[in-house]
């Protein structure tokens, strides 16, 4: 049974009481679910964020399913996501994308053997003017070439 | 060529922090705007002919204005989730002058009467979160937000709230949905949000740079800020040029000004040995133009909208002659069916359709019916559903295959690409 440490539940506590209903704090709750679980949420989290929040777990479940960057399945220490959207696409970032997949032998959506890497297609991510780019977790590596992509996936332990 | 009045004091560093922003004058049009009658703030706002920079052009003051006369609790919410693909112009706004948006949601809510706001943060732009968040924090601690700001008898709590990812929350009613806790799914309108929005409360939403552009209006009235610009497009605007181009960028213009000198002038034109082909003028969902239209295209509501396409959210998306026209709706299909939220057939079934279609001649199993049946479907997707995605998902299916149509048909015929001379496999496995 999944539990929320007691940090946790302190910042989950304070997003309850940040906006004006405690259902806005569902997402920021979702994140620091995601946090603690190694960036997936299951329907165990779920459902002891429910309890934690006070809210049915269908309407956490409605919020949780409907936004893409809560993770349904897991994912690798880091999560690379290549945006291939237009502006990035008439930048090559199809076949960075492409070549990243092929260096860390993997298919988009699936984690690497050693449990470090996964990669993602995403849709856009507001970096069109330093395109082709990629976030890993939180951050955005820009103006890519597959080469410096690799350096900087290299230096990820 | 440039006119910095958003953008002017950017490339410094120091502008980011409270004290450099000051150095600057900041927070001085908020002590004369405190000053000021409420309705007089509207009024100059109204004046200054100031429209919506977020995508739909709506003029702000006559936005504000719909906002009813009584003393019901009313919200400000600053849309900042800036999703459209091509536009990274909000985001560079947070992250070099987080307190110029800041100051002009202040005179802004002070204006409309608000007690409370939020600044609506797409959930992957962690850094500009991070931007806003110390100088919200800043301003708490100079008394610039909470009570009584600057001696004035006037309260606003502000707070920065996190999107996870999903396009549709930059749709007004998506993104009150999303802010209460909720799927980002629009609603029916009327009731527009003015008149219920969050939690059922008068609400307005403006975009980043509308709210940051309200300041400038303020300090130097509207008439000034009228010349630039056209009589219809007033003011300058932040264009974020991308694609095929040598300098990328976000441009600060006066609407009005060419396309063609901003991607030749300022964007320092296309690559070596490339030709211009087409251009997306204002953001994906905008139709694209052709090479022949470009040439007599100015950045303003009225020119664009005369040819058929729109300024949207001033994202200028440059296509060169080597890229393969099938191949980009391709991307954009794909993009609309992830984002379509689902609740309304017209749009959830027809994005998939099209993205289906199109997919099938990509991959060689296309037949020339199917070119029309494109157009049919995109056709059965406009005006018929609670927002604007549907009609965004047809409208650049419909422009690329009535100004392409020959690479379409060829595509069809050959299984490969007419201009990249390989099929969908060749080019991207």
């Amino acid at each position: 049974m999944f539990q929320f440490s007691n940090e946790c539940r302190e910042e989950i506590r304070k997003e309850l009481g940040r906006y004006e209903t405690k259902e806005s704090a569902i997402i920021r709750c979702l994140y620091i679910s995601q946090r603690e679980n190694k960036g997936w949420i299951n329907s165990e989290i779920i459902l002891a964020l429910s309890k934690e929040m006070n809210i049915p777990e269908s309407k956490i479940n409605e919020v949780f399913k409907f936004y893409t960057m809560f993770n349904q399945k897991p994912v690798g220490k880091y999560h690379i996501q290549v945006c291939t959207n237009i502006s990035c696409a008439l930048n090559g970032s199809r076949e960075l994308a492409e070549h990243i997949c092929g260096e860390l032998k993997l298919k988009s959506g699936e984690i690497s053997s050693d449990g470090r890497f996964t990669v993602s297609k995403v849709e856009c991510l507001g970096s069109c003017g330093t395109a082709p780019m990629m976030q890993v977790n939180d951050k955005y590596f820009e103006n890519l070439t597959a080469e410096s992509a690799m350096n900087i996936l290299r230096g990820m332990k | 060529m440039e006119v910095k009045i958003l953008t002017e004091h950017y490339g410094k560093e120091e502008f980011r922090s409270l004290n450099g922003y000051r150095k600057f004058l900041g927070y001085e049009t908020l002590a004369k705007a405190l000053k000021m009658q409420p309705q007089a703030i509207i009024d100059e706002v109204k004046a200054s002919g100031l429209r919506g920079r977020g995508g739909a052009g709506f003029p702000t003051g006559m936005k504000w204005g719909f906002l009813p006369k009584n003393g019901e609790t009313r919200y400000l919410l600053c849309n900042a989730d800036e999703g459209e693909p091509g536009t990274f112009k909000d985001r560079m706004m947070m992250e070099r002058a987080p307190h110029q948006l800041i100051e002009g949601m202040i005179i802004s809510a002070f204006a409309i009467g608000s007690p409370k706001s939020y600044i609506y943060v797409r959930g992957e732009y962690d850094f500009p979160i991070s931007c806003l968040e110390q100088a919200i924090k800043e301003a708490y601690d100079a008394g610039l937000l909470g009570k009584n700001i600057m001696g004035s008898g006037f309260d606003h709590d502000m707070d920065v709230y996190k999107g996870a990812g999903a396009y549709i929350c930059g749709e007004e009613t998506g993104m009150i949905s999303s802010l209460e806790g909720k799927k980002g799914q629009p609603k029916l309108k009327p009731p527009f949000p003015a008149i219920q929005g969050y939690l059922k409360k008068p609400t307005i939403v403006n975009n980043v740079e509308t709210l940051a552009a309200v300041t400038y209006i303020i300090r130097d009235g509207a008439s000034t800020y009228k010349k630039y610009g056209t009589e219809k497009s007033t003011g300058t605007k932040l264009f974020s040029l991308s694609g095929n181009i040598v300098k990328p960028g976000n441009y600060e213009v006066p609407l009005g000004f060419p396309i063609i000198d901003l991607i030749y002038k300022l964007g320092g034109g296309m690559h070596p040995g490339r030709k211009l082909k087409a251009v997306i003028p204002g953001g994906s969902s905008a139709p694209v133009l052709t090479c022949a239209e470009v040439e007599k295209a100015t950045l303003d509501y009225e020119c664009l909208s005369g040819l058929g396409t729109m300024l949207g959210s001033g994202a200028v998306i440059v296509i060169d002659d080597s890229q393969c026209m099938v191949d980009l709706l391709g991307v954009l299909t794909h993009f609309y069916h992830h984002e379509s939220c689902g609740q309304c057939t017209p749009c959830r079934e027809g994005t998939g359709w099209l993205n289906k279609i199109l997919h099938s001649i990509l991959e060689g199993r296309g037949r020339l019916q199917d070119i029309d049946l494109l157009i049919k479907v995109a056709d059965n997707m406009k005006g018929k559903t609670i927002c604007a995605l549907s009609d965004a998902a047809a409208l650049p299916v419909l422009s690329f295959v009535s100004k392409f149509r020959d690479e379409f048909e060829f595509y069809v015929r050959e299984g490969r690409s007419k201009v990249k001379g390989k099929s969908y496999a060749e080019m991207h496995h």
